[in-house]
């Protein structure tokens, strides 16, 4: 099946899309959003310019659209552009990363229903420790791009997530209730390299910025 | 201890990461367990297993309703089954009532008249449908809702809920394995 992967060039979305991939469907293109509004309750891509190298090392094409990141206004985006790639790349089917947001997946969900094409959230309900220790079995090389929750700080921006950094998250999931995979927002990643990718995202520097528990990296390219 | 089998309706491999994968994991480790695609499925397949769970499928799935004909095993099979979804329209449509257009989609409340496998009350429940059951008189009915969301077969132990238990009702599921 002709597939389109709602990509953020986390690890999530990436990780979905290569499930796509290995249960031998058509990757046709990425689709993103990147929304001006950084408290989105939909789209949380805070390295989406980033996301277009990846698709490029992916060898699949790139769609993207900005949107102002109000409630409904952003949904109707996000339908523009999935119309756009059933128009442009015939895709009959959506791949998400969705793995605990009902309120992401209900909408996506009604979406794909409204333009008659399958939806596929293939971590849906997939514990978030395992999820993580799955990504580092299968090669995946992430970091750590972005941290918003107590007590997460600037430390973390840049951090690779490896065995090390899964024992970190679950005592702090044990004492501060810190969701394991960051879905709500603790912390956003970057895939820098995976199996869908013919070479490595070769990152120069990562500028870190922001205050508290919220910090943001600036991801630089060579 | 139970031998369950899980049934997955999907038409799609990638499918049963999301409806087949999750009910798996909440039982593992609770019993013994295996896990067929209905197409793969006879009398005398089901006949070893004390318990079985009927998995949903994507919106846009409905192959399985053109091979209805492939769950007639459940007119003879005496265990107990639980069809989540399309595994509640597979229970109707098999004893004869009849399926409607309905769409739900989303987290949305459901009000149980009575207890139903450990569940009552008002519950948010997470609902991903295009079809429902019109069911008549050979099930016992759980909700008032339009569209009815739990029922069970007079005759048998056999439960059909149209929301998804392995997202926000897991506890169902695991108290399904007792009966």
């Amino acid at each position: 099946m002709k597939l389109g992967v709602l990509f953020s060039g986390g690890k999530d979305s990436t990780y979905a899309a290569l499930l796509a991939k290995r249960a031998d469907h058509d990757l046709v293109c990425f689709l993103s959003i990147e929304s001006e509004n950084q408290d989105s309750f939909m789209f949380h891509t805070p390295t989406i310019n980033l996301a277009v190298r990846q698709a490029e090392l992916c060898g699949v094409p790139f769609l993207s659209k900005i949107t102002k990141g109000e409630k409904e206004k952003e949904l109707e985006d996000l339908k523009d552009l999935i119309e756009e790639a059933v128009a442009e790349y015939n895709i009959e089917g959506i791949v998400t990363g969705a793995v605990e947001s009902v309120y992401q997946a209900s909408r996506v969900q009604k979406i794909c229903n409204e333009l008659d094409i399958e939806c596929f959230n293939p971590l849906w309900q997939k514990d978030q420790i395992e999820l993580l220790e799955d990504l580092i079995k299968n090669d995946f090389k992430i970091i750590v791009s972005a941290v918003a929750g107590y007590p997460l700080d600037d430390k973390w921006v840049g951090r690779v997530i490896d065995n090390k950094f899964i024992e970190e998250i679950i005592q702090l999931n044990k004492k501060f209730d810190l969701n394991p995979a960051g879905e709500g927002g603790e912390f956003e990643t970057l895939v820098v390299n995976c199996p869908l990718f013919f070479g490595e995202l070769e990152i120069d520097d990562i500028k870190v910025s922001g205050e508290g528990n919220s910090y943001r990296g600036e991801v630089e390219l060579k | 201890m139970s031998r369950v089998l899980i049934i997955s309706t999907c038409a799609e491999k990638l499918h049963e990461l999301e409806f087949v994968r999750p009910i798996k994991k909440i039982i593992e480790g609770k019993c013994d367990f295996e896990i067929k695609h209905y197409s793969k499925v006879d009398l005398s397949f089901v006949k070893i297993f004390d318990k079985i769970i009927i998995c949903g499928t994507s919106l846009k799935d409905n192959k399985f309703m053109e091979n209805i004909d492939a769950f007639d095993w459940l007119k003879s099979f005496n265990g107990s089954v639980l069809g989540i979804c399309a595994g509640m329209q597979i229970l109707g449509m098999t004893f004869g009532d009849r399926l409607k257009s309905g769409p739900e989609i989303g987290f949305l409340f459901e009000e149980f008249s009575e207890e139903f496998l450990g569940i009552r009350d008002k519950q948010e429940v997470w609902h991903l449908h295009n079809n429902y059951v019109e069911f008549g008189e050979n099930f016992d009915r759980f909700t008032n809702s339009k569209i009815l969301q739990a029922v069970k077969y007079k005759e048998k132990e056999f439960y059909g809920v149209l929301f998804h238990p392995e997202v926000r009702q897991k506890e169902m599921i695991l108290e399904f394995l007792k009966k």
